[in-house]
C-alpha cells in the first residue's frame, strides 16, 4: 500500500522502524522540520488522514494507505490556507522553523482548543518570538504595515520570507538533495577524561556501507579554536578537529562516513577504542585548586591560555580608584554571591553541514551558522586550501542565539570530504545539541557594593568565576565582555573585578545572547537592589542617583573604553518606564489570595558591537528589469535582518521592499562579513547597505542626469523610474544607458563597525508568589529598549518579546544538569523544559525616543540584549515580595518554596 | 530519539507472532518507542491491528484495551451513574489525567493506555487514572498463560514493572464499584501546564463511606492508602508519612524530593477536604 502525501502516491515501503519524518524528507517534503528528535516540539507536524500527529514519533509504516498532508499541501489551488495567511499577517515566526508545525497544529484545532491555547500549544515550542505574534497569527490579528515608496524605515514591513516560510519552501540547511550524498555520525567519549591509548577501526570498516572511519590519524593536527572572532587571537587554540584526548562526555572519539546514517550509526558502535582513563574534575573552584588534574597540560603560550597548569583559560584582576576604601568609608556594604546556570541555546535547527564538491573541483559547505566567512578563514587554515577553493554558504538559519557562532561541525564535513572526495552531511540530534555542543557559560560571581545613606555608590567589587567546560573557545571573550558594561552602566569611582574562566571536564560553554552580561548583570543589578533596600532607599530612585549620564565616559573596571561613545542616550527614558508601571497598581492582573506580592526592575547595557572591528560588505545592483539586487555577508536565522537590510535599501533609493532582491550568508555574494553576531547585524551590516545605496543612489542619479542633460539636484527616484525635473527615465532605461556607457549600475558598501554606541534596556515585573508551593505568577511585565531610531516596530518588539521570553526560561526553568561523573542528565525538551506558550506571559514592550549619532539612519542593536534585565528584575520582585534573596538561578518552583522555607525558618530561629 | 530505530529490521504483526525473541519488542503507539535510541531492538511486534476492542462496558465494569489511544478514552461516554468518570459538574476523572499528559493532544491519537503503564514513568498518568479506580492488568505471557495483577502492583519502580520478557499487558478492567465512586484530584508540576511532580486522587466509596488514596509522580512506584472513613488531618498526615518513606519520593529534574514530599502533603489534605465535604 502507498503511503499518499499531499495527493502524490509513493509506492516505496518504509524502512522497517522508519519514522514518518525522515520518510517524508527523504521524499524532498522539507517543510517537515526536525527540531527535538522525540515529540516535544512539533516542527514535524503533519496530519494522517486530518489527523495532526508528530512524524518523528509516528511509524512510517502506519502511513501506509492513509493521506498524509505537510504544509507544502495545505495550500488549496493556490490559494493560501487561511492559516497560512494570518501567520504572514501577523508575522507570526522569526527564524520560521516552527512556523510550519505551529500552522499544521492550528489548522487542526477546533473551537474549544482556540479557547485554550496554553493546552494546544504543548506541543509546539517557538524559541524565538515568545508566542505573542503567534498568538496574534491564531487569532487573526493583522500587524504588518504596506507602506509608500521610500517610506520602509520605521514601518512594520512584513520579512522578505513569508511566504516561502509559511508555505514550508524556505530552505534551511539541510533542505537540500545532494546525490549521492553520504552521512556522518560521531563516535563520541564515554569518559568526562581520558587519552586514547587505541583505536580500531577495523570492525567498523566491515559494516556494509561504511565508507571511512577518520580518527586522529587522519585529521589535521593544527589547533584553532572553534569560537569565531574577526581576530583569531581572541580566542584560546586548544582544539583539535579529532584529539587524542577526550575532555568531556560527547567529545568526538571517530568519524564514521557511510552510505546511510543507519550503517554509520552502527559503524560508530562497532569501532573499538581503548581509553585510558583520566581523573575527571566538573567543579570550577575546584579545578583551579592545587591539585587538581590539569585538562590542557603543556600547551604554550602560542595557544593563549592563560595559565594551562591551574586550569585557567582566562582571567582578569583590574581596578579603578580603591575599592576597600570606597567600602570603609560606606554606611552599608552588601556581599552576596550570585549563580548563574548552563543554559541551552536550543535554536531550534540543530548544528550541522552538508559538503560536495562543484564540477570546478571547488568544495561548498553550507552550514548553519552565523559566521560564514570567519568559518571559510579557519578551514583555510586547518585543510590549508586557498579561500578561493571553498565556499561557504547559509540557507536559512533555524535560529543561533549565539550557539552558532562556533565551528562546531564544519570541519568533520570538510575533513570527511576531502577524505571521501564525495558529498557528506552531518546533523546533529537534539541530544548531541545538549551533550556535544556549547551552553551559556556557568557564572559564580561574588559580588560586594557599598553605599552611603545619601544615595552615593561608593564601590563594586567582583569575583567572577566561569566555567569553560572543556574547551576554552569562547570563554576569555565572556569573561571580559561580562565584567565590562555591566559596571559601566554606573558611575561609580571605585570598581574592582578578580575574573576567571576555568577548564573543566565538561561540555564546553560558549557564545550565547548577552555574551556573559546576563550572568554579571544578575549579580550587579540584584546586588544593587538589596544596597538600596538596606540603604532605606527605593531602588530605582537609587539606580538614577548613580546610573551613567548622557556624555559620561564609559568606564569599566579597566579604564575608559576607547572607542565606545554614547551616540545616543534613552536610559533615562527606559528608567521612566518602568517607574510609571511601578506606580500604576491597577493594571496586570490580580493576584491570588494569600499569595505575596512584590514587584521590581533591573537596567542593563550593551555595546553595539564587539571592540576591535567588526566588518561588513555590501552591494547593491539596479538589475536589468529595474530592480535592485542586494548582496550581503549576513546570516538571517530570525533577527530579522533580510527585512531590516531591504528596507533601508528601499527607503534610501525610493522604492518598496518587494522591489528589493536580498542575496545573503555567502562567501562568493560579497568580500567579506564577520558574522551576525555580537549585536552587530543592523548597526555593522545595515550601515553596509546604507552606505552601498546611497553610493547607488549618487551613481544613478548622476547617470540619469547625464541620459536627461538635467541637473543631478533635480532628479530623484522612483520606484520605477527617476524623475528628471517631472521627466520620468524608466529605472530598465537607465540600465541600459549607464551599460551602454561602460558605467556598471552597482555600488558598493563598507562598515568597520567603529566607533561603538551604547543601548540600554530595562524590565520591570510585579509578581505574586504562593510561599507554599513556589509558584511564581508574574501578574505584569513591562520592558523598555532604547535602540535608536526604530527600523521596523513590529520586527523590534518580536525580538524584545522572544529575548524576554528565553530570559524567562533561564529565569525560571531552564537547566542544562551535569552529573558528578560529566554526563549531561537532561538531552531532550522532556527534562530540559523550554517556555512553552502556557510559560510566556506578555510583555509591554516601549520603545526610548533617540536616535543615534553613530548607527545606520539612528538605529541601534536590539536582539541580544532584551535577555539580560530579566533575571535581575525577576528577583528582585520576589526579594519584594518574600524578603528572600534569591541568587541561585533557575528560579523553579521547588527551589523558591525550599529556599523561602529555609529563610523564614533561620528568620523564626534567631527570634529570642 | 524521533530518529529511526534503525536497528530494527522487521516490523511484523503482533497477529502474526512466532515466538517472541530476543530484540523483540511490542510496538503500541510508538510515541515512547520513537523518541529514544533502541540499539537493543531489532524486530518490532505491532499491536496495532490486533483488532482489539478500545473500551467495553461490561457487566462488572470498564474493559480498556492496552492499545485503546488516549484520545479514544479522552472521547469516551460513559454509562450514567459512573461518577467517577462522570461527574455531575466539573471535569472527569479521565479529563483531568489526560490533561496531565506533558504531551500534547496530537501525541493522545497515537498514544496508548498501555503503552504509557508499561513504560512506568512516575508521571504516567494512565497509571495514576487506572490504579486509583482500582483497575486490574491482565498480563499474557508468551506461552499464553494469563494473569491479573492491580495496576497499583504493575508498577515497581521508576521504568520498571513485574512484566516478564514477552509478556503482554491486554487490557486494565476498572471495576464498576470504583466507576461509581466519589473523586478528587490534585496535580502539581513545576511548570503550568507541564510534567507532574505530584499527582494525587482521592475516591470515596459511596457505599462504603471509605477513601482511598492514590499517590503518584511524587512516588518512585504508586502508593495507595485506604481508609475505611474520610480521615482526620492528622491521621491522614501521619498515614501519608508513614507509608512513603523519604526515599520513596523521586529525584529528578521534575522536582526536588522534599518538595515532592511538601506537595504530597498537601495535595492529600486538599483532597480529603474536598471529599469530606462531600460527606456531609
Amino acid at each position: 500500500m502507498a503511503v499518499v502525501v499531499n495527493g502524490h502516491e509513493f509506492a516505496e515501503r518504509p524502512r522497517p522502524g522508519q519514522c514518518l519524518r525522515t520518510y517524508l524528507r527523504e521524499r524532498g517534503w522539507f517543510g517537515v522540520k526536525k527540531g527535538c528528535d522525540a515529540g516535544d516540539c512539533g516542527a514535524c507536524t503533519v496530519h494522517v488522514d486530518g489527523e495532526p500527529v508528530h512524524s518523528c514519533v509516528y511509524p512510517a509504516h502506519r502511513a501506509q494507505g492513509r493521506e498524509v498532508t505537510t504544509i507544502e499541501g495545505l495550500a488549496a489551488g493556490g490559494e493560501l490556507h487561511p492559516v497560512q495567511q494570518r501567520f504572514l499577517d501577523a508575522q507570526g515566526f522569526q527564524c520560521g522553523f516552527c512556523t510550519a508545525g505551529f500552522i499544521m497544529t492550528t489548522a487542526a484545532l477546533d473551537e474549544e482548543q482556540l479557547d485554550d491555547l496554553p493546552r494546544a500549544f504543548k506541543g509546539n515550542l517557538c524559541r524565538c518570538t515568545g508566542y505573542r505574534a503567534i498568538e496574534d497569527a491564531v487569532r487573526g490579528v493583522r500587524r504588518v504595515d504596506e507602506p509608500a515608496p521610500g517610506q520602509a524605515v520605521g514601518c512594520s514591513v512584513a520579512a522578505p520570507a513569508g511566504p516561502q516560510i509559511v508555505t514550508g519552501t524556505a530552505r534551511y540547511t539541510f533542505d537540500v538533495e545532494v546525490p549521492g550524498l553520504r552521512h556522518i555520525k560521531l563516535l563520541r567519549s564515554p569518559h568526562a577524561h581520558a587519552r586514547i591509548a587505541g583505536i580500531d577501526t577495523g570492525p567498523a570498516m566491515a559494516v556494509p556501507g561504511v565508507v571511512a572511519v577518520l580518527t586522529r590519524h587522519d585529521a589535521p593536527t593544527g589547533l584553532f579554536s572553534s569560537a569565531r572572532h574577526e581576530h583569531p587571537e581572541e580566542d584560546p587554540a586548544d582544539t583539535r578537529v579529532v584529539d587524542d584526548v577526550v575532555r568531556h562526555i560527547g567529545q568526538r572519539v571517530a568519524v564514521v562516513v557511510a552510505e546511510t546514517e543507519a550503517a554509520a550509526a552502527e559503524g560508530c558502535r562497532r569501532v573499538r577504542v581503548d581509553y585510558e582513563v583520566l581523573p575527571a574534575v566538573t567543579d570550577p573552584e575546584r579545578a583551579m585548586s592545587p591539585g587538581a588534574p590539569v585538562i590542557h597540560p603543556g600547551k604554550g603560550p602560542e595557544t593563549r591560555i592563560a595559565r594551562p597548569q591551574d586550569n585557567v583559560v582566562g582571567e582578569m584582576h583590574e581596578e579603578i580608584g580603591d575599592v576597600e576604601q570606597a567600602f570603609a568609608q560606606a554606611d552599608v556594604v552588601y556581599e552576596g554571591t550570585f549563580g548563574s546556570q548552563r543554559v541551552q541555546p536550543a535554536h531550534l535547527e540543530t548544528h550541522g553541514a552538508v559538503a560536495w564538491f562543484e564540477e570546478d573541483g571547488r568544495l561548498t559547505v553550507r552550514s548553519s551558522t552565523q559566521t560564514p566567512f570567519l568559518t571559510r578563514r579557519v578551514l583555510c587554515d586547518l585543510f590549508d586550501l586557498p579561500e578561493d577553493r571553498l565556499r561557504v554558504v547559509a540557507g536559512r538559519v533555524g535560529g543561533g542565539f549565539g550557539g552558532k557562532q562556533e565551528m562546531l561541525v564544519e570541519d568533520v564535513v570538510v575533513l570527511a570530504a576531502l577524505h571521501t572526495g564525495g558529498p557528506v552531511k552531518l546533523e546533529y540530534t537534539r541530544d548531541e545539541q545538549f551533550t556535544a555542543s556549547t551552553t551559556r557559560h556557568p557564572f559564580s560571581v561574588r559580588m560586594t557594593v557599598g553605599g552611603r545613606r545619601d544615595g552615593t555608590l561608593t564601590g563594586m567589587a567582583l569575583r567572577v568565576v566561569a566555567d569553560a567546560g572543556a574547551h576554552g573557545n569562547h570563554s576569555p571573550s565572556v569573561l571580559f565582555h561580562s565584567c565590562s558594561e555591566p559596571l559601566a552602566l554606573y558611575r561609580c569611582p571605585n570598581r574592582r573585578v578578580d575574573g576567571f574562566a576555568v577548564y573543566t571536564t565538561t561540555v564546553p560553554s560558549g557564545a550565547f545572547r548577552g555574551y556573559g552580561l546576563s550572568q554579571v548583570t544578575f549579580a550587579v543589578e540584584s546586588a544593587l537592589d538589596e544596597l538600596a533596600r538596606r540603604l532605606g532607599i527605593e531602588p530605582a530612585a537609587f539606580r538614577e542617583r548613580n546610573i551613567i549620564a548622557p556624555g559620561d565616559p564609559v568606564v569599566d573596571p579597566g579604564g575608559p573604553k576607547q572607542d565606545l561613545e554614547m551616540g545616543s542616550y534613552g536610559l533615562d527614558q527606559c528608567l521612566s518606564v518602568v517607574r510609571d508601571a511601578a506606580a500604576d497598581d491597577t493594571a496586570g492582573a490580580p493576584a491570588p489570595d494569600g499569595w505575596l506580592v512584590g514587584h521590581g526592575m533591573a537596567l542593563s547595557m550593551i555595546a553595539t558591537g564587539p571592540p576591535g572591528g567588526h566588518f561588513a560588505d555590501a552591494r547593491l545592483t539596479l538589475l536589468e528589469d529595474g530592480r535592485y539586487d542586494l548582496a550581503v555577508g549576513s546570516v538571517e536565522f530570525g533577527n530579522g535582518l533580510a527585512t531590516v537590510h531591504s528596507q533601508i535599501a528601499a527607503a534610501t533609493l525610493g522604492t518598496t521592499v518587494d522591489h528589493i532582491g536580498v542575496r545573503q550568508a555567502d562567501t562568493d555574494v560579497v568580500g567579506h562579513d564577520t558574522g551576525v553576531f555580537a549585536s552587530a547585524g543592523i548597526v555593522v551590516g545595515g550601515k553596509a547597505v546604507l552606505r552601498a545605496a546611497e553610493a547607488l543612489r549618487a551613481a544613478l542619479l548622476a547617470g540619469a542626469a547625464a541620459c536627461t542633460g538635467t541637473d543631478p539636484g533635480r532628479c530623484h527616484l522612483e520606484p520605477d523610474a527617476v524623475n528628471c525635473g517631472g521627466q520620468r527615465l524608466p529605472l530598465t532605461k537607465l540600465w541600459a544607458a549607464m551599460r551602454d556607457t561602460g558605467h556598471e549600475p552597482a555600488a558598493d558598501g563598507h562598515s568597520d563597525g567603529t566607533p561603538r554606541s551604547v543601548a540600554f534596556n530595562a524590565q520591570w515585573f510585579r509578581v505574586a508568589v504562593d510561599p507554599d508551593t513556589g509558584e511564581i505568577r508574574i501578574l505584569r511585565s513591562v520592558h523598555a529598549a532604547d535602540a535608536g531610531v526604530v527600523m521596523n516596530p513590529l520586527q523590534l518588539r518580536g525580538q524584545v518579546e522572544g529575548g524576554v521570553a528565553q530570559a524567562l526560561g533561564a529565569a525560571l526553568y531552564e537547566q542544562v544538569r551535569i552529573e558528578e561523573n560529566g554526563q549531561v542528565s537532561t538531552p531532550d525538551f522532556r527534562r530540559y523544559h523550554l517556555p512553552a506558550f502556557a510559560d510566556v506571559p506578555r510583555t509591554e514592550v516601549h520603545f526610548s525616543r533617540t536616535a543615534d549619532a553613530m548607527g545606520p539612519l539612528g538605529a541601534k542593536s536590539m536582539s541580544e540584549s532584551p535577555f539580560i534585565p530579566v533575571a535581575p528584575a525577576l528577583a528582585n520582585a520576589l526579594r519584594d515580595a518574600t524578603g528572600v534573596r534569591f541568587t541561585r538561578l533557575p528560579f523553579t518552583r521547588d527551589r523558591v518554596w525550599l529556599t523561602y522555607g529555609d529563610a523564614v525558618g533561620e528568620a523564626a530561629e534567631g527570634q529570642p | 530519539m524521533g530518529v529511526d530505530l534503525d536497528t530494527v529490521t522487521e516490523i511484523r504483526s503482533a497477529r502474526e507472532l512466532d515466538g517472541w525473541r530476543p530484540g523483540d519488542a511490542w510496538l503500541a503507539g510508538g510515541t515512547f518507542l520513537f523518541s529514544e535510541p533502541q540499539p537493543h531492538l531489532t524486530r518490532l511486534l505491532d499491536l496495532s491491528d490486533m483488532g482489539w476492542a478500545p473500551l467495553e462496558v461490561t457487566d462488572r465494569g470498564l474493559e480498556i484495551a492496552a492499545t485503546c489511544t488516549v484520545a479514544e478514552l479522552a472521547r469516551f461516554v460513559p454509562p450514567a451513574g459512573w461518577t467517577a468518570v462522570r461527574p455531575a459538574t466539573g471535569p472527569s476523572l479521565v479529563e483531568q489525567c489526560c490533561h496531565s499528559f506533558v504531551a500534547s493532544f496530537k501525541i493522545w491519537t497515537m498514544a496508548t493506555v498501555g503503552g504509557n503503564i508499561c513504560n512506568a514513568l512516575p508521571a504516567g498518568p494512565m497509571i495514576s487514572l487506572t490504579a486509583a479506580l482500582e483497575g486490574t492488568a491482565t498480563l499474557v505471557a508468551p506461552d499464553g498463560a494469563r494473569r491479573f495483577v492491580p495496576v497499583a502492583d504493575v508498577v515497581t519502580g521508576v521504568g520498571t514493572t513485574v512484566l516478564s520478557d514477552g509478556e503482554l499487558l491486554r487490557s486494565v478492567t476498572l471495576p464498576t464499584s470504583a466507576l461509581r465512586s466519589t473523586t478528587a484530584f490534585r496535580q502539581a508540576s513545576l511548570y503550568p501546564v507541564g510534567r507532574s511532580g505530584a499527582l494525587l486522587i482521592g475516591r470515596l466509596d459511596p457505599l462504603e463511606g471509605s477513601l482511598t488514596l492514590t499517590v503518584t509522580a511524587s512516588t518512585v512506584r504508586p502508593v495507595q492508602l485506604r481508609f475505611g472513613r474520610v480521615p482526620d488531618a492528622g491521621t491522614l498526615a501521619a498515614a501519608v508519612a508513614e507509608a512513603i518513606p523519604a526515599q520513596a519520593y523521586v529525584d529528578d529534574v521534575h522536582g526536588l524530593p522534599a518538595w515532592r514530599r511538601h506537595m504530597t502533603r498537601r495535595l492529600a489534605e486538599e483532597i480529603r477536604r474536598e471529599l469530606e465535604e462531600g460527606t456531609r
